[in-house]
């Protein structure tokens, strides 16, 4: 009996990785606990050990492909004497275009109805693009505004030698040295203390967060240290600096890993908050937080970092603080979202579109500042509105914006805006309470439907 | 002072008169300033919370005394003296503490929270602890940019078991960061001595679980203070890493201008002025030591009373900021300008 031998997961995100190197060949005799390959994932490289017994009747997959999605079939044991069946894993063999994009929802292409929303892109039409992972887009901001100026540095724990937790400071070490990318000790109150100390004392310091989890740790120094020091000190001293890393759920990590602390960090005036969404978003959102005065929490996402996005070839490409992207333009409901709940945003308008409802989907990019006009002129326009977003529903983003719209544009609301959140509870370990802990795009079509009373 | 005073050594050890006399009258300053600091508020004129910092004044006086232009500074909510002693103005710390606009904050900081950049005094913390890693931030920048500036930061007995401070002694070590750790033990925290919050009482030794040196030091004596700082300045300038010094200390008053203090008796304060007072112990060695007549000390004491009566006058007159300053300074809309 021939075992198909599949590309494994070897991290709790991810989807595909690429097949470093075989250290077996076709013919060889494998054994369970065998080395067989070596793959390389979103975080790391890793060992990948044979489970059965048998012969290598085919290797599917050639050293070096990019973008093995996990599952695919990528090589064969036989019995002795025995040949390698015809057809087996052979469609799903074919290595993957590198780097494997992920199909980004397209921007409705027919929404004649809706003038007002504009779409375009925060670059020129003629400007080249590239396709680009959000990790890397994260990389590439930091080592930009490294080179551009000597005060940045960079700072966490596995930061340097380990070029990341997940990744995202590859290379930074070697380019910039251990003055500029530093390890520190697993102490988040003690470094984030440490890194505002760096930034009153002139410096603009970096700080990388594992994930915000831990930052909890830490958020005496996050709020009243760095957030609160320049009204405290009459204008004299404040905090440029960065505090970023990964935010929200992962995947089957469990309540203490999976938490959206995105409500959290808006509340607090001195502080600035960015969420991208995109490797667009994430790149010139980084570079402009970097380069801005005050403290920002800058919060990514562990999901989205493999994902890829075009983005601008230009020398210097910003987005500023404060202005929401019409990531689709439409006129019968207003989807506004952050981070990653345009994956849920999108999808869903995608699904009402098939219905005919067409939906406007707006990306904050900021919380705070947060660009309540273009939600407000959305809605004043769609008089109906849908927040997405994967934190907790009391005290959510989408209360808040529920509020500033019942305050603002109350006489254009033809229903109540309703917040599509996770739900309300720590998130579970088991796959399928999992599933249902987080937001779905069928629970932000069915708010979006109920709104329009379809 | 008269010039043939000046280069007159003092009894104890090489200390000239013109030394002695500028401690006295530092410290003077800091005890006036607080007694009228005590005053104001009994008057209704200071609000919140008030820490004064009577009986201490040797530490930073001292401390001052060893460190040079740049070296930086941040300390507690305790922090009068310590803006007094880096040379602040007197009129802009009271001013802050009636919530003045001519206030080193504007109005916006009070007692607890002052900064000033042009001193290298870097605040004025509310939450016990945080200015420890946050001073060891600020020695990391000065060692980035390649100086030889030292960061003292000081913090109380109580801050001393905070966890963060523990965590900034390992990576200070680690990177040999230049700053000196001055646990300024006032032997209470709030009401809990330290007998009743920790079995090592040692505080400096805890430094040496993560291979700093330190030493305790008579915080009551203004001379030991400068003796130590000079060690522990030396020791980081040349690249060393920290040093703590727990320099033992007294307060006279309560926590807080709101604490009963009932926690330790009135004759225990009383034998402290009576036996250790750090401003009585300079006040002998001049008059002792024939560095000063009873008048010349007696005109020392004019002159800093009526620094402190100007300050209080400034303070009462200077007005309350301006409402639309409660908007102002939350963001920065230019980069900040190195320090
Ligand atoms: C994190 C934190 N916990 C509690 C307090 C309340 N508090 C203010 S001062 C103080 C005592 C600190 O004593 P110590 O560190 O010895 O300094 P001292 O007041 O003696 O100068 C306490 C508990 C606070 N401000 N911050
Ligand atoms: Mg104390």
């Amino acid at each position: 009996m021939a075992t198909e031998i599949l590309m494994p997961a070897l991290s709790p995100t991810m989807e595909e990785g690429t097949l470093a190197k075989w250290l077996i060949k076709e013919g060889d005799t494998v054994s369970s606990g065998d080395i067989m390959a070596e793959i390389e994932t979103d975080k790391a490289t890793m060992e990948f050990e044979a489970v059965d017994e048998g012969i290598v009747g085919k290797l599917l997959v050639a050293e070096g492909t990019e973008g093995v999605k996990v599952n695919d079939v990528i090589a064969i044991l036989v019995e002795d004497g025995e040949d390698v069946p015809t057809g087996t894993g052979e469609s799903k063999a074919e290595p993957a275009p590198a780097p494997a994009a992920e199909p980004t929802p397209e921007p409705a292409a027919a929404a004649p109805a809706t003038p007002a929303a504009d779409t375009s892109p925060d670059w020129d039409a003629d400007v080249e693009l590239k396709q680009t992972t959000v990790r890397e887009a994260l990389r590439d901001a930091m080592a930009e505004e490294m080179r551009r100026d000597e005060a940045v540095f960079l700072m966490g724990e596995e930061v340097a030698e380990y070029q990341g937790a997940y990744k995202i400071s590859q290379g930074l070490l070697d380019e910039f040295g251990a003055k500029r990318v530093i390890d520190t000790p697993i102490t988040e109150h003690g470094f984030a203390g440490i890194g505002v100390g760096a930034a009153f004392g002139g410096l603009k310091p970096i700080v990388e967060f594992m994930t915000f989890n831990f930052a909890m740790q830490a958020i005496d120094q996050i709020i009243n240290s760095a957030a609160k020091t320049l009204y405290m000190s009459g204008g004299q001293m404040g905090a440029q600096m960065v505090f970023r890393g990964p935010n929200g759920a992962a995947a089957r990590v469990g309540a203490q890993h999976s938490q959206d602390y995105s409500a959290w960090y808006m509340q607090i005036p001195g502080l600035k908050v960015a969420i991208p969404y995109s490797a667009a978003d994430a790149k010139g959102l980084l570079k402009s937080a970097i380069r801005d005065p005050n403290p920002v929490i800058f919060l990514e996402n562990e999901i989205l970092y493999g994902k890829s996005f075009e983005v601008p070839i230009l020398d210097d490409f910003t987005i500023p603080f404060g202005k929401a992207k019409i990531e689709r333009a439409g006129s019968d409901v207003t989807i506004v979202s952050f981070g990653i709940g345009l994956t849920y945003a999108l999808e869903a308008a995608e699904k009402l579109a098939e219905d005919g409802i067409n939906a406007e989907v707006i990306n904050l990019r900021t919380l705070r500042p947060m660009d309540t006009e273009t939600i407000l002129a959305s809605v004043r326009k769609t008089n109906r509105c849908v927040t997405v977003e994967e934190g907790w529903p009391q005290g959510s983003v989408g209360g808040y914006i529920s509020s500033v719209i019942m305050q603002q544009a109350f006489d254009y609301l033809d229903a109540p805006v309703i917040t599509c959140t996770g739900k309300d509870v720590p998130m579970p370990y088991a796959a399928n309470l999992e599933k249902h802990a987080l937001l779905t795009s069928d629970e932000v079509v069915k708010a979006c439907k109920d709104v329009t009373y379809r | 002072m008269p010039a043939k005073k000046a280069a007159a050594k003092s009894a104890k050890s090489n200390v000239s008169a013109e030394e002695l006399l500028g401690h006295y009258r530092e410290m003077l300053l800091i005890r006036r300033f607080e007694e009228k600091a005590g005053q104001l508020y009994g008057m209704g004129l200071i609000g919140g919370f008030c820490h004064l910092y009577i009986g201490q004044e040797a530490v930073v006086v001292g401390l001052e005394a060893a460190a040079d232009e740049g070296d930086k500074r941040i300390t507690s909510y305790r922090d009068h003296g310590h803006m007094l002693a880096c040379g602040m103005d007197p009129k802009g710390v009271m001013a802050e503490l009636t919530g003045r606009e001519g206030g080193y904050s504007k109005g916006k900081g009070g007692s607890m929270h002052m900064f000033s950049k042009e001193k290298h005094f870097y605040g004025g913390h509310g939450i016990v602890g945080a200015q420890v890693p946050l001073g060891a931030g600020l020695a990391f920048a000065d060692k980035y940019k390649g100086n030889d500036r030292v960061t003292f930061t000081y913090f109380g007995d109580g801050a001393a078991n905070q966890g963060q401070v523990y965590e900034t002694y390992n990576m200070a070590e680690l990177w040999d960061l230049p700053v000196v750790f001055v646990i300024e033990n006032n032997q209470y925290a709030m009401g809990t001595s330290v007998q009743r919050s920790t079995k090592s009482p040692s505080m400096w030794k805890r430094g040496v679980a993560y291979g700093i040196p330190g030493e305790e030091v008579d915080g009551m004596d203004v001379l030991a203070v400068k003796t130590a700082g000079e060690r522990a300045i030396k020791h980081c300038r040349s690249g060393k890493g920290p040093y703590i010094l727990e320099v033992k200390t007294y307060r006279y008053r309560g926590h807080s201008m709101s604490d009963p203090a009932k926690y330790r008796t009135r004759e225990e304060v009383q034998k402290v002025r009576d036996e250790r007072d750090p401003i009585e112990h300079v006040r002998e060695l001049l008059l002792t030591g024939k560095h000063a007549t009873e008048d010349d000390l007696k005109a020392i004491d004019k002159e800093i009373k009526a620094v402190v009566n100007e300050a209080a006058e400034f303070a009462k007159e200077s007005p309350e900021p301006a409402l639309d300053e409660l908007w102002t300074d939350i963001y920065a809309t230019e980069v900040q300008q190195e320090a």
